[in-house]
């Protein structure tokens, strides 16, 4: 649920990157934060354990510029991945504008990933939600390492109904913009309809 | 969708602003925010600059959401009330009308007791307000009545904010 403020002139959205433990939905944050402009960004919080495993979520406010007069940001947000972790990820995905599915492209996480999807699925229905008609893009990450799955076999696992999806490195930062944007773009086009 | 969108418009933020200000007054407190459950900052008065607002308003909704799972496991509603005392300064946070979270901080020059009073009273006047909005909004939204600054937007003009 983006928040709309004529008096200041602000519109903001929530993004929230979903996706299995280790699959680097933080890691994201970390390359967009490093290579964003310090205008345009606010502080980075991570709630991580000592393990730098996130424990509620990161955030991560971005001010994208202004259309129409209006200054456009977007608050960016992980959940933790760990699957015991359900009840913070359900309070995370409240009034949420859009999602990015970060899937691990290793060969040995693939169950990890489809099962996180369900997951993504069930709590967003809950929250009273449908994935299909959300804003939402899909990330394969770690392309860069030895195991992986091919391109088509993901697509056929995670992303049947063909959103727009991304190949990705988050270490290095290939396709972590494109990424953002891709999502971005879906959100404003989304609030352009809804108004229609 | 499940919840409306949430939209403020001049009079009422002018009205919040009012209300908020004078609890800072009131309660004699540093800070008052006002922030959606979603965690965006509505407003804010006092000594603002002197604090992250936009990390306040995102873990002021995430403790407030936490809190709220807590509740409902021990088949609770909400809890409304949250204080958190520092060796300094201690924040007072609150739900409203069941939707927005305020925000008090303050240290020794105030108390505990005065802020809840305070806070009561306010809490009051700025649920009227909210639900003044939110009818607006829906009247808004019958009439087919739409300044919404997005709906002529191009591709050019997304595509600018990423370049």
């Amino acid at each position: 649920m983006s928040f709309i403020n004529y008096a200041s002139r602000e519109i903001n959205c929530k993004i929230v990157y979903y996706g299995p433990g280790l699959c680097g939905k933080t890691t994201n944050l970390q390359h967009i934060y490093q290579k964003t402009a310090p205008e345009a960004k606010g502080k980075m919080i991570s709630l991580a354990t000592e393990t730098e495993r996130t424990l509620f979520f990161d955030f991560l406010p971005l001010a994208l510029g202004e259309i129409r007069g209006f200054k456009t940001r977007f608050h960016l947000y992980t959940v933790p991945g760990q699957v015991f972790y359900d009840a913070s990820r359900k309070l995370i995905l409240k009034g949420v504008d859009g999602v990015v599915f970060v899937a691990d492209s290793q060969e040995e996480r693939m169950d990890a990933n489809v099962e996180s999807l369900d997951n993504l699925r069930t709590n967003l229905t809950e929250q009273g939600y449908e994935l299909d008609r959300l804003p939402y893009v899909v990330q394969y990450n770690k392309r860069d390492l030895p195991n992986i799955v091919t391109i088509e076999e993901l697509r056929r696992e995670l992303n049947p109904t063909g959103v727009p999806d991304f190949e990705a490195c988050a270490t290095i930062g290939d396709g972590v913009f494109e990424t953002l944007k891709a999502v971005a773009k879906l959100i404003l086009i989304d609030l352009k309809k809804g108004n229609q | 969708m499940s919840t409306p969108q949430m939209v403020m418009y001049d009079e009422e933020f002018q009205e919040i602003n009012e209300v908020i200000q004078r609890l800072l007054k009131e309660a004699n407190a540093k800070v008052v925010f006002l922030v959606d459950k979603n965690g965006q900052l509505i407003s804010g008065v006092g000594e603002t600059e002197r604090f992250d607002t936009t990390s306040l308003a995102s873990l002021t909704a995430g403790n407030i959401a936490a809190t709220g799972g807590l509740a409902k496991l021990i088949g609770e509603k909400e809890f409304s009330i949250l204080f958190h005392e520092g060796e300094k300064d201690n924040l007072h946070i609150s739900i409203v009308g069941g939707r927005v979270i305020l925000v008090v901080l303050f240290d020794k020059h105030s108390s505990l007791g005065l802020v809840r009073l305070r806070v009561k009273k306010s809490s009051e006047e700025l649920s009227a307000i909210f639900d003044k909005l939110l009818k607006k909004a829906e009247d808004r939204e019958k009439r087919g009545v739409s300044d919404f600054p997005f709906a002529e937007i191009t591709d050019d003009d997304i595509d600018n904010l990423f370049s």
